[in-house]
């Protein structure tokens, strides 16, 4: 149990997704002018990624690993690296089976959240959550914890973003910082804030 | 080499440079940038990696453009991008072994670098191979260059050093140069960036960005009452 507490406040805080491995930035950056989008697409990144780790996770371990495919009594054979092409597919499937679950079920989380689904699929952060998982060897128990933990993480990230670029647009900027130039200087000063908790061991 | 040279040809290779860079204006491909730049040697193959990626995939869309529905163009192009990013990561661990476990999921991550493909979404899909190529070489070099610079000022000011050749002699041995550790850490290539941006835009002033809401001066001096 200890374990997985640890895990999930060290993908939470400490190696956050957005500052500290810089994925998903092209959204991060262009989605967080307005708190409420930016929550909206940060809750759409949470719960992708805690379906889509543990998902990848499971076609990992069943067909692609090395010796994977011995329960179906095919040894010998070491398919991961297939895993890049494998995930990318497995993410873009499964958004788009969110996408009509929301729209058939639950019209108005669809009308919320259904605008960001078609930008998650190429967020790098969802691709890099399952690529992590893979490089760290993660368990499903594991694979679960880190996908909820980093979604959280992110979307807390972006969040927070949100908030601070509001209350920018009341500073008075030099024209060639406006906009884009501010907001990585935002993020880079956010970055060493997310920092501080580098130093906690679990 | 004339015909090949035409003046479209040079537009797409060289306005990705500065005027319409794709880290400074057009925002794209913002993740790996950032985080393989601590060093100069990882972010030169990172550099190699995506331009020959962008270039490759944008031919191969172009030249079945013709063929793709575009109901499931997205899927198609990922596919492209996926294959040749699984080539080039296999290249690399066979080849550069140590480069690609530094690199670690960021060359995997070429696949959804929003450069890869918006060149493909925005210029492949109407525009003949040998353009595309060109256009994929042009914003790969675009994308090099800021990442050059930023490793740069990374890795020299962050420990001294130059793909691992001493260019700064350190204090520790002996030497009159401190490292900056920050400069090695994440921090560093925001502010770095930011600061590029700033400098482009100084230079550039047509790509300043427009203000949504302007401030109004105060004429009756500091601190006005409300």
């Amino acid at each position: 149990m200890e374990n997985y507490i640890s895990l999930f406040v060290k993908a939470v805080f400490i190696e956050n997704l957005a500052l500290s491995f810089f994925l998903g930035m092209c959204t991060f950056i262009a989605v967080s002018k307005k708190i409420s989008t930016a929550m909206g697409l940060g809750v759409a990144v949470m719960v992708v990624q805690s379906i889509t780790v543990p998902a990848n996770n499971v076609v990992y371990h069943a067909l692609l690993k090395e010796d994977a495919l011995s329960w179906m009594g095919i040894t010998g054979v070491d398919l991961s690296f297939l895993a890049l092409l494998s995930c990318i597919g497995m993410i873009a499937a499964l958004v788009q089976i969110l996408e009509m679950i929301l729209d058939k079920f639950f019209p108005a989380l669809y009308q919320a959240l259904g605008i960001f689904l078609p930008l998650i699929t190429v967020n790098c952060a969802i691709l890099g959550g399952s690529l992590f998982m893979i490089e760290r060897d993660y368990n499903l128990g594991e694979s679960v914890t880190y996908g909820v933990g980093s979604g959280l993480g992110w979307a807390l990230a972006i969040t927070i973003m949100a908030g601070v670029r509001e209350k920018l647009k009341y500073s008075d900027i030099p024209a060639g910082l406006q906009g884009l130039g501010i907001t990585f200087i935002t993020a880079g000063l956010m970055s060493l804030g997310f920092m501080a908790f580098s130093g906690i061991q679990l | 080499m004339n015909e090949i040279l035409t003046d479209e040809t040079k537009k797409v290779l060289v306005e990705p440079l500065v005027t319409n860079n794709p880290i400074t204006l057009q925002v794209l491909g913002i993740c790996s940038a950032l985080a393989v730049t601590s060093q100069m040697s990882t972010s030169l193959i990172m550099a190699l990696a995506l331009t020959l990626v962008t270039a490759c995939s944008s031919a191969a869309i172009s030249s079945i453009r013709n063929h793709i529905p575009s109901s499931i163009r997205i899927i198609v192009q990922m596919t492209i991008i996926a294959s040749l990013v699984i080539v080039v990561d296999q290249i690399l661990k066979a080849f550069a072994y140590d480069v690609s476990k530094q690199l670690s999921v960021f060359v995997g991550l070429i696949i959804t670098n929003c450069i890869v493909m918006g060149r493909a979404e925005a210029y492949a899909m109407k525009n003949p191979p040998l353009e595309s190529f060109m256009d994929g070489i042009g914003n790969g070099a675009g994308y090099s260059l800021i990442l050059i610079i930023v490793a740069l000022f990374r890795e020299t000011l962050g420990s001294g050093k130059l793909l691992g050749i001493e260019v700064f002699k350190l204090t520790k041995d002996g030497g009159w140069y401190d490292p900056n550790g920050l400069m090695l850490l994440p921090p560093s290539a925001f502010f770095i960036i930011g600061l590029i941006i700033w400098s482009v835009r100084q230079w550039k002033p047509a790509q300043n960005e427009t203000v949504a809401f302007k401030i109004m001066s105060i004429s009756h001096g500091e601190g006005g009452h409300h």
